[in-house]
């Protein structure tokens, strides 16, 4: 099992050197430095010297890839790439626009973004299961139906509707709770009920209709007839041997959804004034802080690895049989 | 096909709001023809007392009266603050203001019955030429579903009519913010929303088809390379990527503002640009897709008898292994379709989607939603928006579900 957690982890090092260069290429090749000054400082009133000012306050004045003119080492190290880039593999992501340091805001904000993700795919997960079981044990019947024609129904309703509508029912016309914000500790949970609940609805009609697809597949193996063969009650059969069978194509399933997890949080904390991850990304791209949205997306290649290993891992706690090597 | 009659309904509203054109100004003979600088397409032609019968601010559907309270000056009374008379909206009732409701419904009722004895010479059309065809058969019983194609019609043709009847005469949806008709921005949003949905697959196709199937077929360092490209695009989260992305595409349309000679081709390019972004981050599931297929038909005997043959890989690939995976690329299609068009919503929302200016689904909801918050309510904006989109991309999905049944081997 370590060896493999090991392996995984040496795998995963050239795709974040190949999610550098591709940050790297978008940020600074396709777009010169001399452009984002541009840019930054506005356009039509901008002289070479403003340019060449902000430039070098953020060690942008570097040749990009190799630098002739210093010698040895030096030549490679003192370049944008190794500056900006490179460095970013030890968590030195440099500073942002207003003058803090970026990884120390990430870590400030990890907490409350985690915070959110979690309970929202744990929930989501166990409410979109026990629909889609129900849905599989009433199948073929007009329950099943009508549950499939609400699943699509919601499916084609943009999440924007699910998190105004909910905020704007349950904040502001029922008053339960506060509309947004967030509070230190144990009293922040009146702020996460909420984006937590819309989350989980929002997820609710594709998530059961896919798994109804899935426990529908395992529902006519042979061992279904087997277990049926010998008396088992239908409920008995779904809870143990369907669900547990098709819970590897759910945790499957599950990688897929872990991006959108991360693009709901997005437009999740900002309009819940959440301090996560999300709103400080939304944050840096209506003020176009290219450092940070830099670094966001190198600290999500690596969030996005992270899970996959963790998906992988609980393949071998769902099915037994799978022996990770 | 219930579902395709709609798609070809709002398909026909963008074709119209694609077709730009710029009006002739008058202009002496022997002149040059000046033209003006506005763009408009067809659609605002025929939309005309639509797009230029704007009011003050917001007015709720069907209102007569504006949505905020003024100072109105009236003759020998002198000053009063009360909801001033709307410009347009139900003008031509004068006084009457209270016969909102009975005009209202009277208007609707002749259109809906015009576009019933519209229906109705569609119907026989329909009808006529089916018993030219075979006498014997009856509509029900055509291989062709017309019996869902012409009752959905009946359905759109009974709600729009009417709707577009009575828009010339009130703000059917309401007004937003700076008093534009909400009706007038659905249209436009359609052809936005269309776009992105198409568009972005045309890009991503050719891209994912051809990496897929060399990866698959060729297997090797190709695969390898390929798989690489794919595992690093895919392992960066797609908001991430296309706000990355979307932040460098602004920074060379505005240090190149003379590439545009106006601001709708701008927009236009920046909706362009957006879908190939959007095109390049979403092709990877597809290509894994294809190439696990690839992988799975080249060692089928009639692969091994071609390459026995000395066919070239190419050939291999176009006449035999291609056509047995358009399945997989045309339910991918349709299946991403409606994935884009609420995509396209949250990513305007984020302030990465298409230009600000452009009417679109997302920037509507973004304009619209602090109006929640105002005290009373203004509910319609977004309550359009939001129900204009949602046909849009039911009637999507339930495309998509049929395509998917009717090619997908798999599917019993």
């Amino acid at each position: 099992m370590l060896a493999y957690i090991a392996r995984r982890l040496l795998y995963a090092l050239p795709i974040l050197i190949g999610v550098n260069l591709v940050t790297f290429a978008l940020f600074f090749v396709v777009n010169t430095p001399d452009d984002m000054a541009r840019m930054q400082l506005g356009v039509k009133r901008v002289t070479p010297e403003a340019i060449e000012k902000w430039k070098v306050e953020r060690g942008y004045d570097k040749p990009l890839l190799i630098n002739a003119e210093a010698g040895g080492l030096a030549s490679v190290t003192n370049t944008i790439f190794f500056e900006k880039s490179a460095r970013m593999f030890v968590g030195d992501f440099g500073r942002a626009e207003d003058g803090r340091d970026i990884a120390r805001e990430i870590g400030n904000r990890m907490l409350p973004s985690l915070a959110i993700a979690l309970p929202t795919f744990i929930l989501g997960l166990f409410v979109t299961i026990t629909f889609a079981l129900t849905l599989a044990f009433f199948r073929a019947t007009a329950f099943d139906f009508w549950g499939v024609v609400l699943c699509v129904a919601m499916m084609s309703i943009s999440g924007l509707f699910y998190i105004i509508g909910g905020q704007y029912l349950i904040s502001k016309v029922w008053r339960l709770v506060p509309i947004s914000g967030f509070g230190a500790g144990l009293e922040a949970w009146r702020f996460l009920i909420l984006p937590v609940l819309i989350g989980v609805v929002s997820g609710i009609g594709s998530g059961t209709r896919w798994y109804r697809t899935i426990f529908l597949d395992e529902i006519t193996k042979d061992y279904v007839r087997t277990a049926r063969a010998k008396g088992l009650p239908e409920a008995l059969i779904l809870f143990r041997h369907v669900l547990r069978n098709g819970m590897t194509p759910i945790l499957t399933q599950s990688i897929v959804a872990i991006p959108t997890l991360f693009m709901g949080a997005l437009v999740m904390e900002s309009f819940f004034g959440i301090p996560g991850l999300g709103s400080y990304t939304i944050d840096a791209i209506n003020a176009q802080d290219f450092a940070v949205v830099r670094s966001m997306v190198f600290i999500g290649a690596v969030l996005y690895i992270v899970a996959l290993l963790l998906t992988d891992i609980s393949y071998t706690v769902a099915d037994p049989r799978i022996r990770l090597q | 096909m219930a579902s395709a009659t709609v798609l070809l309904a709002f398909i026909l509203i963008g074709l119209l709001d694609s077709l730009h054109y710029r009006a002739q100004l008058e202009s002496k003979p022997g002149q040059k023809a000046v033209y003006a600088v506005e763009v408009l397409s067809v659609l605002d032609a025929l939309a005309a007392p639509l797009r230029s019968r704007n009011e003050k601010t917001y007015s709720a559907p069907f209102a007569t009266r504006l949505y905020a309270k003024e100072t109105i000056d009236v003759p020998g009374q002198g000053t009063v603050r009360d909801y001033p008379r709307l410009k347009h909206g139900g003008k031509h009732l004068g006084e009457r203001e209270d016969e909102v409701a009975e005009d209202a419904a009277f208007t609707a009722f002749k259109a809906g019955v015009l576009a019933f004895i519209g229906w109705l010479g569609v119907f026989g059309a329909v009808v006529t030429v089916n018993r030219k065809k075979c006498p014997k058969l009856k509509l029900r019983e055509a291989t062709f579903a017309w019996d869902a194609v012409l009752l959905t019609l009946l359905l759109i043709l009974v709600i729009a009519v009417p709707l577009f009847w009575l828009s010339g005469y009130y703000h059917v949806f309401g007004t937003d913010k700076v008093g534009q008709d909400v009706l007038y921005q659905i249209l436009k949003s359609v052809r936005t929303g269309l776009i992105i949905g198409l568009v972005t697959t045309l890009v991503m196709l050719p891209m994912a088809v051809l990496l897929g199937i060399v990866a698959g077929y060729f297997r090797g360092w190709v695969d390898d390379v390929i798989q690489y490209i794919y595992t690093v695009l895919n392992s960066i989260p797609g908001v991430l990527l296309i706000a990355a992305a979307v932040l460098m595409m602004q920074v060379v349309i505005d240090t190149h503002p003379q590439w545009f000679s106006t601001a709708a081709e701008r927009a236009d390019l920046r909706l362009l640009a957006l879908c190939f972004i959007l095109g390049i981050t979403s092709w990877t599931g597809l290509c894994r897709l294809l190439r696990g297929e690839t992988l799975k038909l080249r060692e089928l005997e009639y692969i091994q008898a071609a390459q026995a043959f000395g066919v070239s890989s190419w050939r291999i690939i176009v006449r035999h292994i291609l056509p047995n995976l358009m399945h997989i690329v045309i339910i991918a299609l349709v299946m991403d379709f409606s994935g884009l068009v609420l995509a396209e919503a949250v990513l305007s929302y984020v302030g990465i989607g298409v230009d600000p200016t452009m009417t679109s689904f997302g920037t509507m909801i973004n304009n619209a939603r602090m109006e929640l918050g105002r005290e009373p309510v203004v509910w319609w904006s977004l309550a359009a928006a939001f129900s204009a989109m949602f046909i849009l991309v039911l009637a999507a999905n339930l495309f998509a579900d049929a395509v998917r049944d009717a090619f997908d081997p798999r599917a019993a």
